[in-house]
């Protein structure tokens, strides 16, 4: 087991070359496609089926690609780097296409050639028929005030519904036997007791469909792999070719023998799942490492498989991860979460469906591929249980520690509590894990959609003004009067939990309608047939046919919200420092000229993540509040609403949209991140940031986002490797669900921010994630340097 | 007088206040560099000592001092209204701060919005100090930390308190370390060697007289108490902080290794500290002098060949750093 293999070799090292140096560009083909299908059948065949066609036909048609060296075969778009678009979604205008092209962050290449056919063909027939156009005329002015004024973000307004990963399945079934399931399911269909049959008919029949747009594809790539092998002069390449040839005779539509084609087996299904719609997180493996180990064992035990192809056919799949940028986003969509970084999240190590530990050879070599690698997608990260062996826990920290923020680590017991406590069954939870950021899931069974962050500091803002939004300058809450009329702690939080429960109800309407949308008129068949219970239902994945069906609303700033509310409690109510009224002046000038009232606020009140319960109790009324006004509430596809608290890079924005907060925060600075406490709050080290984050309930949310940050010094050597190892399992002892690491010190960072070419390497934690520190806007680049460095006495 | 029989300091002629809480100036989380595991250290204000090379100025005396960073003040004069003994005064629109004159009470460190003054030392109950040491008991567990009482010096503060401390730890399970310069009479030690799981245990100088030169006082009482602590069957660290130009010397390096052996004292550990200068500044802010003449940071190959003697001397964990 000690033995390590790692180090790219050289095919490795040249594909990674090529996927991180070509410059994303947009890709039209898909688009192109798709709109000559609509054209031909929209109106003479059902929804679904009509979905189905246009994958089949772009699988059909589509260019391909099999690039010199690769292993693994099959892109999204025509090569790597392309970004196919989703016009049916949201269809780009033409200033939309140059801005991507010309903007400085997050680029994106087009040719005159892509915007003269966007002009003349895409654009003219999708128009108005795109979802985001249907979304937004639905929406009310109420909706539209806040989305407006930075109260929440929608997910579903740009991309489908998706933040889910694949489960077993694809590793003991092939295309061709879920066609025969489904074939079954139709064969059951009862129309004399069952209204919705014919619904159900045609939901299966584009599923039939899209089983046989996957084995076309799967077909085209065998019969090119043995094109170019017959050509190939190389005779070591013309054996890979024959085999990829011959692992595309038997994946997708057979069910994979060996380790190779079980990973290929897995790409043919991400790019259905991802050509069909364009779904956030895109689509992930889920335990990669629990679903290879039978095929490593076999092969390996055959002698067809050594660690070191082992590590390079996973490395391979990187590269195809690295390969496709995530889709192209516009308007505060691109500043919620700008990103090439598609959230694609693989899990490692947890425990297996009995509860075993689930850590296996596979794992350490998806640890040393992540090592190899240092790619900000596919994401990376650990699964500890207690049952974890701290050699895996160890290994991941020294490869935490370089700094790059991969992986992260996420609680596996508590994982498992907080699935059993939204209602899954204990192997389905033990199945489960984390994929996007942090997000909670019972793999292959559950559709659990993502809707939104919103902002709980914002919330703050306006009641502290009747409701009256000053930076955008309309009324977006109720009138519940202005600050001095609360005479008591008491009342401002009535006023407060009022305000919060209606900004929930705006949102939450706007997303029941548009669930309803993509539920009628946007199906996808082909991730409803990796989804189980979907067939069994005859039930698209977005109307409600997965087994779970979950929606969540992001609950952003908990660090800045108690800190704000601390900072009137203590020194308004409590104490009597100052008046309501000099509080808000002093917010009412950016806190210029209110010196002593802004250093009260922010060196002299008690402050979430310092261990102290003042501060604290305040972070669990607010949580317990925003939890208990979500949780529970029926979403139309048969499931909940459920909360969970990380930001992405939204608390970045959400601050942008705010004045001053009360805690001493000035106007348009980021709020707090994640769970963490506001930056420079927490002054007692990171035991005490651990403890205040424990003291909120994850089991009971979906997934929650912690950040610490340490020098490079605090975690050298063996003992740092051991400090950081039992600052996990302490974290997770006290059931919380994930805590990740930036191992570097800012000097480093301010010089990345004045050199950035000299810097292109340098990757850090941002929130679920990775990425270049190049890519990130200066003020999430000023907000990362500024995040506390926690140091060891 | 610091303690029977022993003459006051000249810097300091109050002294510990029996029957009265210890001041603590710092409560240290996630310490990892004083003691095994996670730990939590108190820091109490006083010592019996005066290195020449302390890196903490502000522990020495046992009352309560005023820190006072004059970088970042402003002289808004803020302070000089709330000081009752006109130790902060404003002069032609400059603060003047006279240190002889502050009782450290600390009312203008309440109204600097400059946090250029903070009140050194704080009186703290064992119940508040159990309550705050038991707030990390997960990280004690995980690690195999615990708390550590350091200083200044613990084992010459109130006795009743420390005992009280010690017993109460011990009684919720949680390891007690003592971080001490040895200077203090034996009963302090044997009261509470019984709650107390190991000790961390400076030696700075074998040679009496260069001890008195450089700490203050002779090393006689500090070497007899390693000896008994050592026959009474305590588990010890030895702790020796190198001063390049004082003590990175082979002959004082074998003279320790000698004196232990010879005295059959079971040292678990021997730590190696390189001295370093970062304490200067905190001299600046307390207005002192720091006398820096001759003493140098000893370069990490001699810390390695310092480091060889005592291994050759047959002394097994030895490590540089804490």
């Amino acid at each position: 087991m000690a033995q390590t293999v790692h180090g790219m070799n050289a095919r490795i090292q040249k594909l990674r070359k090529i996927s991180h140096e070509t410059q994303p560009h947009v890709d039209l083909e898909r688009a192109s496609i798709e709109t000559d299908v609509y054209q031909k059948y929209e109106g003479s065949v059902s929804i679904p089926v009509l979905r189905a066609l246009v994958l089949k036909e772009y699988f059909s048609r589509k260019t391909l690609y099999l690039g010199e060296g690769e292993l693994l075969v099959g892109e999204k778009g025509k090569d790597p780097q392309s970004s196919p678009t989703f016009p049916e979604l949201c269809c780009h205008t033409v200033e939309d296409m140059r801005i991507m092209n010309e903007r400085e962050l997050v680029s994106f290449s087009v040719t005159e050639e892509d915007i003269r056919l966007q002009e003349e063909k895409i654009i003219p027939y999708w128009k108005n028929r795109a979802v985001r156009e249907k979304i937004l005329s639905h929406m009310t002015d109420e909706w539209k005030s806040c989305y407006d004024a930075g109260m929440f973000t929608e997910f579903m307004e740009q991309r489908g519904p998706g933040h889910t990963a694949g489960g077993k399945n694809f590793y003991i079934k092939g295309y061709l036997d879920y066609k025969q399931e489904i074939e079954e399911a139709i064969a059951k269909l009862d129309y004399f007791n069952d209204p919705e049959a014919y619904d159900k008919c045609e939901e299966l029949k584009a599923m039939s469909i899209d089983c046989d747009a996957i084995c076309i594809l799967g077909q085209r790539y065998h019969d090119l792999a043995l094109e170019m092998a017959g050509k190939e002069t190389d005779p070591v390449r013309k054996q890979e070719l024959l085999q990829i040839a011959e692992n595309c005779a038997v994946v997708p539509a057979h069910k994979p023998e060996t380790y190779w084609q079980a990973l290929q087996m897995y790409w043919f299904t991400h790019l259905g799942v991802t050509s069909e719609l364009n779904p956030w997180d895109a689509f992930t493996p889920g335990r990669l490492d629990q679903h290879l180990t039978p095929f490593y064992e076999r092969d390996t035990a055959a002698g067809i498989l050594d660690d070191e192809r082992a590590l390079e056919l996973l490395e391979c799949l990187w590269v195809k991860f690295y390969n496709q940028p995530a889709p192209v986003k516009v308007g505060v969509t691109l500043k919620e979460s700008g990103t090439y970084v598609d959230f694609a999240n693989i899990n490692t190590g947890g425990v297996k469906e009995d509860g075993t530990d689930g850590v296996s050879r596979v794992s350490y070599l998806i640890l040393d591929c992540m090592e190899d690698m240092q790619q900000v997608q596919p994401n990376s990260n650990v699964q500890i249980s207690k049952k974890t062996p701290l050699k895996f826990v160890k290994r991941a920290c020294e490869i935490s520690r370089k700094g790059w923020g991969q992986p992260a680590f996420y609680n596996t017991d508590e994982v498992i509590q907080e699935l059993l406590n939204a209602g899954k069954s204990l192997a389905d939870a033990r199945d489960g894990g984390c994929s996007g950021c942090v997000e909670t899931g019972a793999w292959g069974s559950e559709a659990y959609i993502l809707t939104g962050y919103l902002n709980i500091p914002k919330v703050l803002q306006i009641t502290l003004y009747n409701g009256f939004d000053k930076i955008s300058g309309r009324q977006i809450g109720l009138k519940l009067g202005n600050a001095e009329d609360f005479k008591s702690y008491e009342e401002l939080w009535q006023a407060f939990k009022k305000q919060l429960e209606y900004i929930i109800d705006v949102k939450m309407r706007g997303n029941l309608v548009i669930e309803k949308i993509y539920a009628e008129e946007m199906p996808a068949p082909f991730l409803s047939i990796c989804t189980n219970d979907c067939i069994a239902k005859g039930k698209d994945y977005n109307a409600g046919g997965a087994r779970y069906n979950t929606s969540y609303i992001q609950g952003v700033g908990i660090g800045t919200i108690t800190d704000s509310l601390a900072a009137l409690k203590y020194n308004v109510y409590d104490n009597h420092k100052f008046t309501m009224t000099e509080m808000v002046q002093a917010l009412d000038a950016n806190f210029e000229g209110f010196e002593a009232i802004h250093n009260l606020v922010s060196s002299r009140t008690p402050k979430y993540g310092n261990d102290d319960d003042y501060a604290d109790d305040i972070m669990k009324d607010v949580f317990a509040l925003y939890r208990d006004s979500i949780t529970g509430r029926k979403n139309i596809r048969g499931g909940e609403f459920r909360v969970d608290m990380l930001p992405t890079t939204c608390h970045v924005y959400f601050g942008e949209v705010m004045m001053a907060s009360p805690n001493g925060r000035l106007a348009h600075k980021p709020v707090s991140e994640g769970i963490s406490p506001e930056k420079g709050a927490d002054v007692n080290g990171p035991t005490a940031v651990i403890k205040s984050c424990s003291k909120m309930d994850h089991c009971s949310t979906g997934g929650t986002l912690l950040n610490q940050k340490f020098t490079p010094k605090a975690v050298a050597g063996e003992k740092g490797l051991e400090n950081m190892a039992n600052l996990v399992r302490s974290y997770f002892a006290l059931d919380g669900h994930h805590i990740q690491f930036n191992v570097i010190d800012r000097e480093t960072l301010r010089e990345a921010q004045r050199h950035p070419e000299e810097y292109r390497d340098l990757i850090v934690r941002v929130a679920g994630y990775s990425d270049y520190f190049r890519n990130l806007s200066r003020a999430l680049q000023d907000e990362i340097i500024e995040r506390t460095e926690q140091s060891f006495g | 007088m610091i303690f029977k029989g022993e003459a006051s300091l000249a810097d300091d002629k109050t002294g510990p206040e029996t029957g009265r809480s210890p001041l603590v100036f710092n409560i240290q989380k996630f310490s990892i560099h004083d003691g095994d595991g996670v730990r939590t250290t108190f820091f109490f204000k006083g010592c019996p000592l005066r290195c020449a090379w302390c890196h903490n100025p502000e522990s020495q005396r046992f009352g309560a001092e005023l820190v006072f960073y004059a970088n970042r003040c402003v002289s808004c004069g803020a302070c000089a209204a709330r000081c009752p003994e006109n130790a902060n005064r404003l002069e032609d629109g400059k603060l003047i701060f006279s240190r002889d004159l502050c009782r450290a009470h600390g009312a203008c460190a309440d109204v600097c919005l400059h946090d250029a003054r903070e009140l050194a030392g704080r009186r703290r109950t064992v119940d508040e100090l159990v309550k705050e040491a038991l707030k990390d008991r997960i990280f004690y567990e995980t690690s195999g930390g615990g708390v550590t009482l350091s200083g200044g010096e613990v084992m010459v503060q109130d006795m009743d308190f420390v005992e009280a401390l010690c017993r109460r730890l011990h009684g919720e399970g949680v390891s007690v370390y003592i971080d001490t310069c040895g200077y203090a009479p034996y009963e302090n030690f044997k009261r509470i060697l019984p709650w107390t799981d190991l000790f961390l245990y400076d030696i700075k100088l074998m040679d009496g007289e260069a001890h008195r030169k450089y700490c203050g006082r002779d090393n006689a009482l500090i070497l007899e108490n390693l000896i008994r602590l050592s026959r009474d069957g305590a588990r010890i660290h030895i702790r020796i902080p190198v001063i390049g130009g004082i003590n990175d010397t082979e002959a004082f390096m074998a003279q320790t290794a000698h004196f232990l052996t010879e005295n059959h004292i079971r040292a678990e550990r021997i730590s190696l500290l390189p001295y370093h200068d970062y304490g200067k500044s905190k001299y600046e802010n307390l207005q002192r002098s720091y006398a820096e003449d001759g003493m140098r940071v000893p370069s990490a190959e001699r810390m390695e060949e310092l480091k060889k003697v005592l291994e050759e001397k047959g002394f097994q964990g030895v490590q540089i750093g804490g």
